[in-house]
């Protein structure tokens, strides 16, 4: 039977939402006060969840440890206490929890081979949270 | 009519450890980490069990909660509510008892059991706050 597992991380950056499209009073009246100047920081939690059928000798759909490694490494390590506006990947989109989203799904699809990724949810406060899961998801 | 999900949790504490004989004692390790240690360890599970259905005109109910609960402490909570999944729960005598396979095998006791219109539509069984499995009865 196919099962979901589902882990959830923690990590927290600052970031300052402001679009080079739109001047600056545009900047102001979209994104309120998430366009000061100076930024603001969240803890974020992500949650990723990923999907198979438990292989029968271990129980598993992937080992976890992969995934913490993983995640650990390729996600964690780089953005845990950092600036997404200073990312390479926000020189050129605003580093909404929409984008931020999309973007570590696309790093999990790309690199993490052990398991299908079925969704990555992004809780940018206990009030609101996002989630992508391709593009072809309902 | 308008389908309805309707959730209902509950709570049980179990112990077990993950072990495949047919890997080495070097292999268990390896793959299965502390989870392997011999003398187990144990969760506080939390599981949440979403039937769907339409809304009953007369009881405004897709299901009656009380009957859900004690379907879900009949065929659930009571036979793993402080056992020992490897050496007391029939479906883990061959099976390694992850969260993964502990809600496949709570969605087969749930399975077939409830009355009327509402059906089985979840089950998600958290191991701790960061960790949870879920099934949807999907072969």
């Amino acid at each position: 039977m196919k099962a979901y597992l589902t882990r959830r991380y923690k990590f927290s950056a600052s970031h300052r939402l402001h679009s080079e499209s739109m001047s600056e009073q545009e900047n102001r009246k979209v994104y309120g006060k998430c366009n000061n100047p100076y930024g603001h920081g969240h803890n974020y939690v992500m949650e990723v969840t990923v999907s198979g059928t438990p292989a029968p000798e271990t129980g598993m759909i992937c080992n976890l440890a992969d995934l913490d490694g993983f995640v650990n490494t390729e996600i964690l390590d780089q953005y845990h206490d950092d600036n997404l506006n200073c990312m390479e990947q926000f020189r050129q989109k605003v580093p909404t929890t929409e984008n931020l989203c999309v973007e570590l799904h696309r790093v999990l699809q790309e690199k993490f081979s052990a398991a299908k990724i079925e969704r990555v949810r992004i809780q940018e406060t206990m009030m609101n949270s996002f989630e992508y899961a391709g593009e072809n998801s309902v | 009519m308008k389908t309805v999900y309707l959730t209902r949790k509950a709570e049980f504490s179990a112990s077990h450890f993950y072990h495949n004989p047919k890997f080495t004692p070097e292999e268990n390790r390896r793959i299965f980490g502390k989870c392997n240690n011999p003398h187990g360890h144990g969760h506080n599970y939390t599981l949440e069990v979403t039937v769907r259905g339409p809304v009953n005109e007369q009881s405004g109910f897709v299901m009656d909660l009380k009957q859900l609960k004690d379907i879900m402490n009949r065929e659930v909570i009571d036979v793993l509510d402080h056992r020992h999944l490897n050496y007391e729960i029939p479906e883990f005598k061959e099976q390694i008892p992850t969260t993964e396979n502990l809600a496949i095998a709570i969605w087969r006791r749930l399975q077939g059991k409830l009355d009327g219109g509402a059906r089985l539509y979840r089950v998600r069984v958290y191991e701790n706050d960061d960790l949870f499995a879920e099934v949807y009865g999907e072969e």
